[in-house]
């Protein structure tokens, strides 16, 4: 089998890489080129810089597999990180990741996988892929602690044929032993933690770049009293306890933003609660929706599972939670989960109060 | 070469016998370049660490020199770009005159452009990725009608393998050879500069090259590009036999097979090692990755520092769309290449297409 491995420069995919060589298939590594500084050389901090693309050029020679560097950096701008600008524009809390993944990795680099001719793209993503072609079951990863099944949510029948996560079924321990048993340079290298396409604050980048997404406003409480000013709503995220620049005698936290008024509602944490939220662009795993209603959803990427049903509705799902939960934001993925399976997921649209009609 | 990666390691600065043995080793080889060149003296020859080591000096040299500023044109290599730039950011004054559909510039406008305050115009031999040869004798002409000090520098890096190029055959000034383009080693060149000609050095030090170019000799390199040179010249006229019957072999079996195949320079001028197209709807970067896996190197705008392929401004400057230029691939051959070497080349495109339809 053929194999085009995308490799970051992170250990992961350096194993993922070195794994698919030991199973015997022929492998390409390419690195995705996809953000730039001002003068269109890669950034020096963060993630995808000159150093992520040296270390991963290194493992590729060292386990003697060519290797190139893929320049998509105007789609990645156009479909991920513009789109991150007008999700929170219109007051959303976006995950780039998941639309990353959509459009660039599973959209761009998968058409050139099959453009070059080779029969699978492998990643080194914490996740595992089961099941005979047209059966594919996507699960979370052998490390919960790794787990990144939230973030692939979107995966169909057909991408999930021609894809492999080769380290889905091990520890990050078991991957850094692999790594530093071949010698690769990248084996004790930490783990990326922030937006690649972000070099310090997303916020200070927000404001950067979408100029127009920071409003300044009123904090009021969630009766519409006005308890102070802010000077942006980049500075907020639902949820949110610190630095509101209010005190009143209670802990107060973010509830909504209203991007328009440049509003941000807080009150007390009992109105974070909510007791469902609706989704769209929902997309299945199976290619349809799972027959039982009683399922688990997971509403942030670090975050535990709940217990909810789902019911049908005329945009796309509502999910009503067992129990009520705190700081649902919308613009984060729901994805559904029956117990380690990923059935599919969308976009949370909104919270929701009450009882299903 | 070897001699002087061992025995005879000796700085040809230095006082002793073994300096003595590097020093005369390093004139002999200037004056054999000398001879090659036809220069007036060999110390006219100025060696340096390659092409772009020239390209700043034979540019920023008489500007710095003389105060004056730079006439060149949209097509040159980078080296004389930036050079141009930087100049630009010291002051000076910087004109860079835009060029035809194939990428040739007219002389005339060249000219219009030279004045009093110009020091130097530097115009390539032959453009490094179309092949297209610019007219530099009729520009060095005209400038000179319009201002007779002018100097006139061209980067004949990619021509000298096929095409004399010395200041006699071109009416130039100074003229950039880089030897690793004609068979010699990498990271050695040279600045062929016409007596009286005022250069202020770029690197500054210990004064070596009379003041021209600071810095130890790359004793080994020198010797080696000199070598290189005499075989070049010798080889020429069965080099523009072999490689060019492998060119015309090459794009009359890529016409033949590929109907739509676009050269594109059609009609103009070019070295016999070039050939320059696209296929339309064939993305460069899927093609040569293919090609590399059947063992075809070939070559698609210029690699920038990560690797990825970018953008030829050379493309751009023709006026070629962005998705024309994507689609762009050159391949060059060289002194190993043979008359049949074409028609190979042009099957492992073809099957290449074939498969990426």
């Amino acid at each position: 089998m053929k194999a085009l491995v995308a490799m970051s420069g992170g250990v992961d995919s350096s194993v993922a890489a070195a794994l698919m060589l030991e199973a015997g298939h022929d492998v390409i590594g390419v690195t995705v080129k996809q953000w730039q500084g001002p003068d269109g050389s890669l950034p020096v901090t963060g993630c995808c810089t000159v150093s992520d693309a040296e270390d991963a050029r290194s493992v590729a020679d060292r386990l003697g597999v060519p290797y190139y560097v893929l320049d998509h950096v105007e789609e990645f701008t156009r479909q991920v990180v513009d789109r991150f600008g007008a999700e929170y524009l219109a007051g959303r809390t976006p995950n780039p990741c998941i639309e990353c993944n959509r459009r660039v990795r599973f959209g761009i680099l998968f058409e050139r996988m099959e453009s070059l001719g080779c029969d699978v793209l492998v990643t080194g993503h914490h996740a595992r892929v089961v099941g005979e072609s047209g059966d594919r079951k996507l699960l979370r990863a052998k490390d919960r602690s790794k787990d990144q099944s939230y973030v692939l949510h979107m995966l169909d029948q057909s991408r999930l044929d021609r894809i492999r996560f080769p380290i889905g079924g091990m520890t990050k321990d078991d991957v850094r032993d692999r790594a530093s048993g071949l010698g690769l340079r990248t084996a004790t290298k930490p783990d990326s933690q922030d937006l690649c396409f972000v070099a310090g604050d997303y916020r200070d980048f927000i404001r950067e770049r979408f100029t127009e997404a920071d409003r300044p406003g009123m904090v009021v409480d969630v009766d519409g009293a006005v308890l102070g000013e802010h000077s942006g709503t980049t500075g907020f995220t639902i949820g949110q306890r610190k630095g509101l620049g209010v005190a009143v005698g209670e802990p107060l936290f973010v509830i909504s933003i209203e991007p328009e008024a440049g509003t941000v509602v807080v009150g007390p944490r009992t109105a974070l609660l909510t007791d469902g939220c609706s989704l769209e662009e929902m997309s299945w795993i199976a290619g349809r929706a799972p027959d039982d209603p009683a399922v688990a959803i997971q509403l942030r990427y670090r975050s535990e599972a709940v217990s909810a049903r789902l019911v049908r509705t005329a945009e796309g799902w509502d999910a009503w939670f067992d129990d009520p939960q705190e700081a649902v934001a919308p613009g984060q993925a729901g994805v559904v989960y029956r117990g380690d399976e990923v059935l599919g997921g969308g976009t949370i649209v909104a919270a929701l109060q009450g009882a299903p009609a | 070469m070897a001699p002087y990666l061992g025995d005879s390691f000796g700085n040809p600065s230095g006082i002793h016998a073994v300096s003595r043995v590097a020093k005369a080793a390093l004139e002999e080889a200037r004056e054999r370049a000398a001879v090659l060149l036809g220069a007036d003296h060999p110390l006219d020859v100025v060696f340096t660490g390659g092409g772009t080591e020239s390209d700043n000096l034979g540019v920023a040299g008489p500007s710095l020199a003389s105060g004056g500023g730079v006439v060149t044109t949209t097509v040159e290599h980078q080296a004389v770009l930036e050079t141009a730039a930087f100049l630009r950011r010291l002051g000076q004054s910087v004109a860079v005159i835009e060029v035809d559909s194939a990428g040739l510039v007219d002389p005339l406008q060249v000219a219009s452009a030279v004045g009093s305050e110009t020091a130097v115009v530097s115009v390539m031999t032959a453009n490094n990725e179309t092949g297209v040869r610019q007219p530099v004798r009729q520009i060095a002409v005209a400038a000179k009608e319009a201002y007779p000090e002018v100097l006139i520098h061209t980067d004949a890096v990619q021509a000298f393998v096929s095409e004399e190029a010395t200041l006699a055959s071109l009416g130039a000034d100074l003229v950039t050879l880089s030897a690793h383009k004609f068979g010699g080693p990498k990271g050695v060149g040279l600045l062929h500069v016409r007596r009286g000609v005022p250069l202020e050095p770029v690197l500054h030090g210990g004064g070596q090259e009379i003041g021209r170019r600071s810095g130890t000799h790359n004793v080994a390199g020198i010797v080696g590009m000199v070598s290189a040179m005499e075989a070049a010249v010798k080889d020429r006229d069965r080099f523009r036999a072999d490689v060019g019957a492998a060119r015309d072999g090459f794009e009359a079996r890529l016409a033949t097979a590929e109907p739509d195949v676009i050269f594109t320079t059609p009609g103009a001028a070019r070295l016999i090692q070039h050939s320059h197209f696209r296929i339309p709807g064939i993305d460069a970067e899927t093609l040569l990755i293919r090609l590399d896996g059947l063992g075809v190197a070939a070559a698609a705008g210029s690699a920038c520092h990560s690797g990825a392929i970018e953008i030829s401004h050379v493309l751009m400057a023709m006026g070629l769309e962005e998705e024309a230029a994507r689609s762009s691939v050159r391949f060059s051959f060289g002194w190993t290449s043979r008359p049949g070497d074409g028609e190979l080349a042009a099957a492992a495109v073809v099957e290449c297409v074939e498969a990426i339809r």
